[in-house]
């Protein structure tokens, strides 16, 4: 069974239709990259996977359940899937710790103990197990979005959504979240992921969608992408993004 | 003569000085400070009214306080979700309740409570008696205050919670127990402590509920000696009493402040 599957998806906020009817299928194990210009539906593209924004029209299956169905249960969905958002979103209030644990406990109903212990190893896994007890705002950006990350997988979520998860950074801290990301992509974790980084794209995903005027304009092995791309607007796209602005001095 | 500008704000500065100092020295020289002392300063009735200034009086005028504040902070609390609430009704209830509410001077609601629930209802009393219809009559106007400085915090606490909470598979009202509500209530931690300064003396209007000897608060109490005495001193103890709760009060909400300010 897919992963995803997206089918006709349109989304409007307002006169601006955002999204014009996006196909996409992501199977299990895949790490999709999304990329495309600023304005393109990429973001709405991925928040409507999670039901983060409702579709103005078409359907969107998470692991064959409809979630574009009024009678879903979207917060039964929602626990399989791992979010990452662009501006950390980590709960102010509670310490490093307790953000990863509150939703195990409230959500899932996990005991303490036993939440504490997932929660330890997730933080082991992106090499911040000192942190447990910081709050948020004792932390940098490239903290705050591995303690994020590792929040999504103290759930054991199905697949992962990241959302820009290195816009926000500093460039020397966007690494570190990469490398995180990195690594759950060689364990085999179900990925989408829109990003800026052209690098990790190439190197790390499986596909690559190039998403243009809310449609998938092209798609493809990154090799094929960033090698042969066969439209006239993803050659372009690329080629404003990969060629630095050339400078006279 | 021309001045330069600099020379022209001092000396219009230095004016300032002594038109202040002037006014001070006028009003000090005027007042007769023998009169003075023997209306509001007299030692020995201040003194005799101790220690029933404190253990009766200031004691029943911090009980009406907190009373009154958590009503209100619950009423308020409901009325802050009710107007955000998904459901028409809820919202236009609670809209119509903070409206109505802190529009009525605070005097006329205790008067309705006091007065006007006893002829309602005849065969049902308040429960608490005093202590019950003060804290209704002036929580209820609370609410309608804290409800909507809740409201602003609730809106305050940015989208992004809401989303990483909704993201995990917490459930609306989860998202806003755990993650929002705690969020907002440190936003609105300073304003609702002005909000306990301004019960605390509000709780003088408590006199219109016939208080008792028992139940008596710092301004009755304080009527009541000066009558007694003929001799306003005892007003002066009330107040000095009203300060020693409500300066530390502001001093915390001060400090609330500042911290919130190194946090942001």
């Amino acid at each position: 069974m897919s992963a995803i599957v997206l089918n006709g998806v349109r989304k409007s906020f307002g006169a601006n239709e955002v999204l014009r009817g996006i196909d996409l299928t992501i199977e299990p194990g895949e790490v999709v990259c999304v990329i495309g210009p600023s304005g393109s539906g990429k973001s709405t593209l991925l928040r409507c996977v999670n039901l983060l924004e409702t579709p103005t029209a078409g359907t969107v299956h998470v692991g064959g359940v409809d979630v574009t169905d009024p009678d879903c249960d979207i917060d039964a969905v929602r626990r399989r899937i791992g979010m990452v958002f662009q501006q950390f979103n980590l709960f102010g209030h509670l310490s490093v710790r307790d953000n990863l644990t509150i939703a195990q406990r409230r959500v899932l109903g996990r005991s303490k103990a036993s939440a504490v212990e997932v929660a330890r190893a997730n933080l082991a896994r992106v090499g911040l197990s000192e942190k447990a007890g910081a709050y948020p705002a004792q932390l940098s950006g490239g903290q705050q979005q591995r303690v994020a990350i590792a929040r999504a997988l103290s759930m054991d979520p199905e697949l992962m959504l990241f959302d820009e998860p290195t816009s926000a950074l500093d460039p020397e801290l966007v690494g570190e979240v990469l490398a995180v990301m990195r690594g759950l992509a060689d364990e085999g974790m179900t990925m989408l992921v829109v990003t800026h980084e052209m690098a990790f794209a190439r190197e790390v995903s499986s596909r690559v969608v190039f998403l243009d005027g809310g449609v998938v304009a092209e798609q493809g092995p990154p090799a094929q992408i960033f090698g042969a791309p066969k439209e006239a607007r993803t050659a372009a796209f690329l080629k404003r993004v990969l060629e630095p602005t050339h400078v006279d001095l | 003569m021309k001045l330069k500008r600099r020379q022209r704000q001092r000396l219009g500065r230095v004016a300032g000085y002594v038109a202040f100092a002037a006014i001070i020295l006028v009003a000090a020289f005027a007042a007769d400070w023998g009169q003075l002392h023997d209306a509001f300063f007299r030692w020995d009735i201040a003194t005799s009214m101790f220690p029933d200034a404190v253990t009766v009086a200031l004691r029943n005028t911090v009980i009406y306080t907190l009373l009154a504040f958590v009503f209100g902070l619950v009423l308020g609390l409901i009325l802050a979700l009710m107007r955000r609430s998904s459901v028409a009704p809820y919202r236009w209830f609670a809209r119509a309740y903070i409206e109505l509410f802190r529009g009525l001077p605070a005097l006329l609601v205790l008067f309705m409570v006091g007065y006007g629930i006893p002829i309602a209802f005849p065969n049902r009393e308040i429960p608490g008696g005093v202590y019950g219809s003060v804290t209704i009559g002036l929580g209820v106007t609370a609410a309608a205050y804290m409800a909507e400085t809740i409201r602003a915090g609730i809106q305050a606490v940015p989208k992004g919670q809401w989303e990483a909470a909704r993201s995990l598979g917490m459930s609306h009202t989860r998202a806003m127990v755990s993650i929002v509500l705690p969020q907002a209530f440190r936003i609105v931690i300073p304003p609702l402590t002005n909000e306990i300064i301004l019960l605390t003396k509000d709780t003088s209007l408590a006199y219109v509920l016939g208080v008792t000897a028992g139940t008596i608060e710092l301004t009755k109490f304080a009527g009541d000696a000066l009558n007694t005495k003929v001799n306003p001193t005892p007003l002066v103890v009330a107040g000095l009493l009203y300060l020693a709760i409500t300066l530390p009060l502001s001093q915390l909400v001060r400090w609330f402040e500042r911290r919130a300010e190194r946090a942001a």
